[in-house]
Parts: C-alpha cells; structure tokens; sequence
C-alpha cells in the first residue's frame, strides 16, 4: 500500500501557510444594520461568500469567530462593512486579515453615501480582489493530510446512527490514518456517554478535557433545560437524548480523541479532535450551546475545516458559506425524496447493496472530488446559511463593566 | 417481508428499516439476525421494537448500552418510544406528542 501515490488534487496555498480548496473573497458585516449593503455586494457572485453579526453591542466570541473565519485557509481576501455606529470595528478586522498576509479592505456605509453608494463601492471592491486572488493564488498539490475536515448531523431519525453516522466514522478514520485531522462536536449530544468517550482519549491530558467538557455540557442541559433533541428526531424514532447520543457519537468513528478544541481554536495537531462549543458556566442562560445545525457548521469552519460533511436522516436543505457542505443520509426514502439536496446515500449499508468499508470508501472519493473543485448539492443550490450568535466563551468573569 | 436491524447482541431492541403492519412478520438483520418477529401494531421506519419482553423498570438496550428505562411491561414485538421508554437525564420528552414529537407544554396564545 505504501508505494502507491496519495491521490492529490490542485488547492490554493494562502501567505500564511494554509491550503484551501476553494478562493473566495469574503464579505464580513459588523452589525445587522449592514447586512442588506453586504448581501447586495455578494449577489450572483459564486465566489463572493458573506457572513457577519447582527448584535450592535459587541461579543468576544462573535469577533473571534469572524477572524477565524476571514482568515480561513479557503478564503483569499475580505472585505469588511460596517454601518458606522457599532462596536464591533469592520477596520481592525480588516487589518487582522491583513496579518494573515491576505488583501482586506473595510467601509462604513453611513461614509460611503447610504445604500446605493455603499453597494457601488463594495461592488467595485470585491470585483478588484476577486480579481486579484485569481490572478495570484498560488496553485499547490493537496492530498487527504492537508484537510480538516468536521462533521455535524442534523435532522436525525433512526438510521443516522445505524448507517449515515457509522459511514463518516469509517471515513474518519480512514482521514487520520492518512494524516488528516477529523473534527466533530455538539457536546450535547454525547450526554449519557461519558465512560465511552473517556475511553477513547489518547492521553491522560485528553481525558481530563473530554471529562471537563462532558460535565459542562451535562450542567449546560439542567441548566437551560433543554436536551438537544428535536421533534422531527423523535417523530424518525428516537427516543431518548441518550439514544440519539449512541448514533451521533458514532460519527466519531474508533480512534483516540487527541483533545477538545474551543470555537475558533485551530487542533494543534493532525488526528481526532472534539469541538466544545458549550458556553462558559457562568452565561449558561446567555444563548444556546447549539441553537440550530447552522451555527454548528460555522463552529467547525471557524477550526479550519475546509470540508464540512452533514448527516440527515429525515433530510434538511441548509448549506454554508466558505466550506463546501456535503449532504450525508443513511435514508435511502430521504435520499430518493431530496435528491437535488443530498450528496450521499449511505443507507445503501443497510439494504446490503454496499458495505460499511465499501460506503467509507465512496464517501472518501466523493470528499476528493469536491476538494478537488467538483461542486456539491448544497453549494450547486446557492446554500450559504450563516449564523453567529452572542455566547461567551473564555470570558472574563464579569465583575466589571457596571457601576452599579 | 420488512426488516429491522438489531446492533448489538445484548440489545433488546432493533430498529425498524422498513414500515410494518400490525400483525406482519419482521425479519431481524445484524445482530440475532435470522429470527422473524410478529409485530403488535404498525411500525415506521427508524423506529424501535422490543425483540424480547422488557420488563418494567428493566433498561432499554440498544448498541450494547440502556438509552432508557422501560416504565412498563413491554412485550416482545411492540413498538418502543416516548410512551413506555424514559430517559435516564430529559424530563421534557416524556410530555411530547407520540408521533410528532412536537411540545405540548409551549403555549400558542
């Protein structure tokens, strides 16, 4: 096996070392206000991608997020808009993209001249970094090592963790075995688990964060009162949070778990890494851990994922900005009722037409292919859903801040 | 003939991967595969039936591990869901709607 090359395919190497697989400019807004100019410069443009925040007053975690994601390996350049009376400052996100030796450039619309001459503007903008990235990217061979690439499953029934969620933990381990890194999250479906995760933990260091995280998550539950299961999960047959947990956590597949990494935190190393993106425990009642599947596809994008894959069993229609999104089922009636949005059939494990290894192995051409540039269903459609929400993580304790 | 799919072999359920009439026979896949099960009412996909009599208080066994506890007797061939089958941690689940899933302590007013 050893002499036979890795299969390689063309990718884009940033200033800063990453590699992506797609080069798009990114328009990042600062406050709602600014969301219809930003949305108005990026329209019919493929490679024009928006994200931003629509809170006026500012959140740690939402600015770190945006660098994260304005610096990602698949972005080229960015270009920030503000409306120019917000807290978050659209300038000094320009200038920490620029770091990243990428091409930022920021506006406030309230200087621009309002709506119209704020779309010009970006228009002429964008148009002058796309442009710019297309002529300068430096094209380079990537191979299954240089990816990250997380996992999330939304719109579970009972087949996601009997077929769609077993299928990514074959491929993921077949990832990590190659030397690439494999992430998954949503915490909150591992509740009831806690011995088997500890139990994958590659070290004694690992163990001691999966135990803190498990616990957190397990507070954040009682807490909000809330388990992180859905009508639609229960109407497919799931019964209990610890049942969906089972099928969820097999996504992970069998190998150890080198750590837990926070929300915009990049793994320090190749292997398997879980994504903690439960709120501090002092703001448990601050937003939720995972509000809707969105806001956990941001989370593993925010890593560095350059691929995200999402496993339905009842079928869901939601894509993502900056990452291709591609669509798994272990239900071949979803697969064949939402074809035009479901990359994968995995269900054919259950029917015997494949076999698990089979499936994995399926699953891990269609990965290089997209890598590679062939489009997936959600970015066919023009899915680009986005979501970041206020949540405080590594927050300083709040003592100060109010006079009275 | 529908099939269900049981993943472990301490598992007292097996998940349904077809829909199944009340009365018909069921084929069970994976792990106790070869044996055919009458099932006591109908059965959708994705969903649960018992593949031995559970007993009341006895844990809900499925990938090898209790994803619930049975708070009544379950017979052999019944569908296992939010009605006889409780969580270990969520209390609110216990008050959804059987089929749809959907709350019933929201209010719409």
């Amino acid at each position: 096996m050893n002499n036979i090359a890795p299969i390689t395919w063309q990718g884009y190497l940033r200033p800063d070392g990453r590699k992506g697989v797609r080069n798009i400019v990114l328009v990042i807004y600062t406050v709602e206000c600014a969301s219809h100019v930003s949305h108005a410069i990026a329209k019919d443009q493929e490679d024009v991608h928006v994200i931003g925040f629509p809170g006026c007053y500012d959140n740690q975690y939402a600015v770190r997020l945006m660098l994260a994601l304005g610096r990602h390996p698949n972005v080229g350049a960015v270009l920030s808009v503000g409306l120019g009376c917000e807290y978050t400052q659209p300038e000094k996100i320009a200038h920490v993209v620029r770091e990243s030796g990428r091409s930022a450039e920021w506006f406030y619309i309230q200087d621009a001249g309002g709506t119209r001459a704020g779309i010009e503007k970006g228009i002429e903008i964008v148009t002058r970094l796309r442009q710019q990235i297309r002529s300068t990217a430096k094209r380079v061979p990537m191979t299954l090592s240089d990816l990250s690439i997380g996992c999330e499953c939304g719109g579970s029934d009972g087949t996601s963790g009997l077929a769609g969620n077993p299928v990514v933990g074959r491929f993921f381990d077949r990832l990590v075995d190659a030397g690439g890194k494999a992430l998954f999250e949503e915490i909150v479906e591992m509740i009831g688990l806690k011995e088997i995760i500890l139990s994958r933990a590659a070290s004694p260091e690992a163990r001691g964060q999966l135990d803190e995280a498990y616990e957190k998550a397990a507070r954040y539950c009682q807490s909000v009162r809330q388990y992180s299961v859905s009508p639609g999960n229960f109407a497919g047959g799931l019964t209990t949070i610890e049942e969906k947990s089972m099928g969820a956590f097999a996504k992970s597949g069998t190998r150890n778990i080198q750590g837990v990494i926070k929300v915009s935190q990049q793994p320090p190393h190749a292997g398997l890494w879980l994504m903690d993106s439960v709120p501090d425990a002092h703001f448990m009642n601050f937003g939720y851990t995972n509000p809707n599947d969105t806001e956990g596809i941001m989370d593993l994008i925010s890593a560095g994922c350059q691929i995200v894959l999402f496993v339905t069993g009842r079928g869901s229609v939601i894509g993502s900005p900056i990452a291709p999104l591609i669509k798994i089922t272990g239900n071949s009636h979803t697969f064949n009722r939402m074809a035009d949005d479901i990359d994968f059939d995995a269900g054919t494990v259950l029917d015997g037409r494949m076999t698990m290894d089979q499936a994995a192995e399926a699953l891990k051409n269609l990965v290089i292919n997209i890598a590679g540039g062939a489009v997936s269903k959600p970015e066919a459609l023009g899915h680009r859903e986005y979501f970041v929400m206020y949540k405080h993580q590594d927050t300083p304790l709040l003592q100060i801040g109010c006079r009275a | 003939m529908a099939r269900c799919f049981a993943i472990h072999p301490a598992d007292n359920v097996a998940t349904m991967l077809d829909n199944a009439d009340s009365g018909s026979h069921v084929e069970i896949l994976g792990a106790g595969s070869g044996n055919i099960l009458t099932v006591g009412e109908n059965l959708e996909l994705g969903h649960k039936v018992a593949v031995i009599d559970i007993a009341r208080g006895a844990p809900v066994l499925k990938y090898g591990v209790a994803i619930g506890i049975a708070d009544q007797n379950i017979h052999r061939g019944r569908w296992v869901h939010l009605h006889n089958c409780k969580s270990h941690f969520d209390q609110r689940s216990g008050t959804l709607d059987l089929h749809t899933g959907a709350a019933t302590d929201t209010r719409y007013e």
